[in-house]
């Protein structure tokens, strides 16, 4: 069953432990799907673990100024909190103990100034749309936007309102759309790794 | 209970002959039909008036007829925690007409009343802050009205160019649906969808 050719296969497990067991190999497209024609390139934490066995007795680490950033980057997303409806509370949830987003480095500031992402949380109104626009427009650069469930997505069930802005993506460039009405804290945080997938333009949501 | 508000109903009738057209109970509730001209008065007498007490307002809203010469019914709600009973009071008033305020009396009237001016363009005389309360700065039209669009004639948008929102008139995608709830086997007046070329073909 073994097809072991190379010792640097990448397809390739090898099983630790006892016993007769052969090394296990990845069938299927998904093994392959991120070097495809619809994948996101070759998944750069892969060539980086390849090129860190070699360098291992060296005794020193080797990745690149772009990996280090990302890594940087992804590993601290603070949030703006922009609480606006029931949304606000998800996402509440979200950095309490239960979901714990702060494992991921992931956390509310208070402050536009002092953040990465702003999460639009509930339905944005004509009134606030300038005050959201200011906020975005103190964050500093990098920043990213959540629009977290229905009436920040496209008005949603407010959508022929008199008073409701159809989307807050008519006022700030969205990064990640989470749907729901509200999404579950669980849908937001895996919004929030979709969009450090982004940043790091990668196929998967590892780290 | 209802007993006890038939007696108050005609209680405050027969003190305030001058403000009351009429009361009446629907649902175990106390309704007073009210003249406008002294209604500020007339909440003063509620509230100290030993029978009444209603010392806490509730809410103050209102209602559309467009049919109606008096277009506006003014609805108050009025609560006694001293006698445990509710009030509600109704006055009729035409689209031109000022009412009395009654933050003299009830101080936390004044905000319901720029609500109630905000949604329906009641002006209330004597008030001392008649601005909009809730919709946006500058906004024009007063929503709860029957005439008014419910998707509003302006919408919002940040512009690239002057780097700030800015007011459109409202284009819509997609056109307001109005969601038909009558079912088709109960006698829907109209041909229903999918059903007209079976009628042409009669």
């Amino acid at each position: 069953m073994a097809v072991k050719d190379k010792d640097d296969d990448a397809l390739v497990t090898p099983v630790l432990g006892d016993g007769m067991q052969s090394d296990r190999v990845k069938t299927g497209p998904s093994a392959v799907a991120a070097y495809g024609p619809h994948g996101a390139g070759p998944d750069p934490e892969m060539a980086t673990q390849a090129l860190n066995k070699e360098l291992q007795d060296k005794g020193f680490l080797l990745t690149s100024t772009e990996d280090l950033i990302n890594w940087a980057r992804t590993g601290s997303l603070h949030w703006m909190t922009f609480g606006l409806a029931c949304c606000a509370v998800e996402m509440m949830h979200t950095s309490m103990p239960r979901y714990d987003a702060e494992r991921f480095g992931i956390a509310p500031r208070a402050s536009p100034r002092q953040s990465d992402v702003m999460i639009v949380a509930g339905t944005l109104t004509n009134k606030m749309a300038p005050a959201l626009r200011k906020v975005y427009d103190q964050m500093p650069e990098p920043r990213y936007v959540v629009s977290m469930g229905s009436c920040a997505n496209g008005g949603g069930y407010y959508h022929y309102s008199y008073s409701v802005v159809r989307g807050c993506d008519r006022i700030v460039p969205v990064d990640i759309y989470v749907p729901g009405c509200p999404p579950t804290a669980e849908a937001l945080l895996y919004g929030i790794m979709q969009l450090a997938r982004k940043i790091r333009r990668t196929g998967t949501i590892t780290r | 209970m209802t007993e006890a508000l038939k007696e108050l109903g005609s209680h405050i009738e027969m003190k305030r002959p001058d403000c009351v057209l009429g009361w009446e109970i629907t649902l175990d509730e106390l309704t007073i039909d009210v003249t406008p001209a002294n209604i500020a008065g007339f909440v003063e007498f509620l509230r100290t008036d030993a029978t009444c007490r209603f010392t806490t307002l509730i809410d103050i809203t209102g209602v559309d007829y467009p049919e109606r010469p008096k277009r506006f019914d003014l609805i108050y709600h009025f609560l006694s925690m001293y006698q445990n009973h509710r009030v509600r009071l109704r006055l009729a008033a035409r689209e031109d007409e000022m009412v009395p305020t009654i933050t003299e009396v009830h101080p936390s009237a004044n905000w319901y009343e720029r609500e109630v001016f905000d949604m329906f363009g009641i002006i209330f005389s004597g008030h001392p802050d008649m601005r909009r309360l809730l919709t946006d700065y500058g906004f024009r039209g007063y929503p709860l009205r029957k005439d008014f669009p419910t998707t509003g004639y302006t919408e919002v948008r940040y512009d690239e160019t002057t780097k700030r929102v800015v007011y459109e008139p409202v284009k819509l995608v997609q056109e307001y649906r109005q969601f038909d709830f009558m079912s088709p086997w109960e006698g829907a007046n109209y041909i229903l969808p999918g059903d007209e070329k079976k009628e042409e073909a009669k």
